[in-house]
């Protein structure tokens, strides 16, 4: 311990202290300053930047969602227009098909009724020719008479029953 | 090239310089740069080393005409003396160290005595001793010369303004440094990540960390210095680690805050009994060990290095007579080689630990212990990490 205090020079202490002081300050001034604000600044200019590229990615990354929604829409719509325009379609042909179908029965009832008319006119025609012929046959009949009363009674009889409405 | 030249040159002069002043003083040359053959010359020989010098000394040798050669050179001596302030060159004491060549300068009389320099009394013509060796008749002088401990000081204030100067200044160009600076910037970033930051606290580190890096390379670059064969020996002074330590204390003994001082003077957790007794030892590690522990480590390590660089160095020498030159000479290198190795790694290690250990004490005096908490469901301060920081340290 005596050593150690024999060995301690108060004189290299003060120009220790003196020149650390100094070198302290210089240091600060010239060199630490500098070095520290410029690191700094590096590393908060590589901090920013990536900053930026990891927003630039989920920026992307938003876009390409984005797109995916537009495509899923636009494939949805489509989707939704082919559906609409075979339903379309169906219809039509639904439509059509029933359109033609009470089409054809109307003509069908028309045609029905035509012949039921014509059937009518026919019956009355027929009824009129009936008596015509009737009358006719009476005549030829009375005419007939005349000869063989017998004769004619019996034709009138056979004409008659081999007429047959129809 | 032309500039390293130069300084090359200015080298070589003044190493010339003194080689013209060499001392053929026969009768004094044992004492200082004598030859050294025995085991009682190689351990004065190391105990000088260590030891602080007034002059830049190289290496001796003879010449071939029995004259005892010095290759360095003189360094200013300035000391404050009864006369006052009184400079003159060292080469005046003649390699003297044993208080025999007395020197006359500012009308006063100077002698040198184990690298210390004394005032003679006056009238005093020739230096007397008492029974344990001490001078009688002088006194010590404050000794403010550029001694070699000043003098290398010099050189590390010189290249640490020279390296980190310009890498400051190679910022103004380019964000990445190129050539040393690439070298010097991870070691700056390491000082801030990770000696400042954790021990200080991300919000406070920054206005610390100049005193932090300036200690930090003043110390490893001391340290590297003297591991070179200029035998520099800065950080082995027990003066210079005082002082660095003394910055140290007074640091944290200004910056340290409320908080810092009222768990130092009267610890608010323990009984009231106890706090004083508890003040007591408190105050004794802020102002004696806490420096003192800084001072003496750094110090006993960089002297312990040299001491023991220089002792296997000295095998050469001690060993001779038993396993002649060539075997001493092989043991001696391949020893002091690899404790080499191991003082690469102390020089950097002491100049951590010295730095770690300042910013741990100033981060301890500017901790804030109340700062805002988290809670937890039931109302309970949760513990955060300044918290587990306060708590370690």
């Amino acid at each position: 311990m005596e050593q150690l205090i024999n060995d301690f020079s108060p004189g290299l202490f003060a120009m220790q202290t003196i020149i650390m002081l100094v070198l302290i300050f210089l240091m600060v001034k010239f060199a630490w300053k500098p070095i520290m604000n410029s690191i700094e600044d590096r590393e908060k200019g590589i901090k920013d930047a990536l900053d930026a590229a990891e927003n630039a990615r989920k920026e992307m990354q938003n876009l390409q969602a984005d797109n995916d929604k537009l495509l899923k829409e636009a494939r949805a719509e489509r989707e939704a227009m082919l559906k609409e325009a075979r339903e379309i379609k169906e219809k039509m042909i639904s439509d059509a098909k029933e359109q033609a179908q009470v089409e054809g029965d109307k003509m069908i009832k028309q045609a029905q009724a035509a012949i039921e008319s014509e059937k009518k006119a026919a019956m009355a025609d027929i009824k009129s020719q009936v008596a015509t012929l009737s009358v006719d046959i009476a005549e030829k009949v009375i005419k007939e008479e005349l000869a063989n009363k017998d004769k004619q009674l019996k034709l009138v009889e056979n004409m008659l029953g081999d007429i047959k409405l129809n | 090239m032309k500039k390293k030249l130069g300084i090359l040159g200015l080298f070589v002069a003044l190493l010339t310089t003194f080689n013209s002043n060499a001392n053929s003083d026969k009768e004094h040359v044992k004492d200082h740069g004598g030859e050294v053959d025995t085991k009682e010359e190689v351990t004065e020989y190391i105990l000088h080393h260590i030891k602080d010098a007034h002059d830049f000394h190289l290496f001796s040798y003879t010449a071939d005409n029995g004259e005892r050669k010095h290759i360095g050179f003189p360094l200013p001596v300035i000391v404050w003396s009864s006369k006052g302030l009184v400079t003159f060159m060292s080469s005046k004491f003649h390699h003297d160290d044993s208080g025999q060549h007395i020197v006359n300068a500012g009308g006063t009389n100077f002698v040198k005595l184990h690298s210390k320099i004394y005032e003679l009394e006056d009238g005093v013509t020739e230096l007397q001793f008492d029974a344990e060796h001490h001078p009688t008749n002088a006194h010590k002088v404050l000794d403010l010369s550029i001694t070699k401990s000043v003098f290398g000081i010099l050189v590390v204030a010189l290249l640490m303004l020279l390296w980190f100067g310009g890498l400051a200044k190679q910022y103004k160009n380019k964000q990445i440094p190129t050539g040393f600076g690439r070298i010097l910037e991870p070691l700056v970033i390491y000082v801030r990540d990770e000696i400042a930051k954790p021990n200080i606290g991300e919000g406070k580190y920054r206005q610390f960390t100049g005193y932090l890096l300036t200690v930090f390379f003043f110390i490893w670059i001391s340290n590297l210095l003297g591991l070179t064969p200029f035998g520099f020996n800065i950080t082995g002074q027990i003066a210079v680690t005082a002082a660095l330590a003394i910055i140290t204390l007074v640091i944290y003994t200004f910056k340290g805050n409320k908080d810092y001082y009222m768990h130092m003077l009267w610890m608010s957790d323990a009984p009231w009994w106890i706090r004083p007794i508890l003040a007591v030892i408190e105050l004794a590690g802020a102002f004696l060990i806490k420096p003192f522990s800084l001072l003496v480590r750094l110090f006993a390590n960089i002297s312990a290095g040299h001491i023991v660089v220089m002792s296997l160095i000295g095998i050469l020498i001690t060993m001779k007579s038993e396993m002649t030159i060539v075997g001493s000479g092989l043991l001696s290198f391949a020893l002091s080689f690899f404790i080499t190795l191991i003082e690469l790694l102390v020089a950097f290690l002491q100049a951590y630990i010295f730095t770690m250990l300042s910013a741990l004490f100033i981060g301890m005096a500017v901790a804030e212990h109340d700062h805002h908490h988290e809670h937890d469901d039931h109302g309970n301060e949760l513990p955060d990490a300044e918290d587990v920081r306060a708590d370690f340290i």
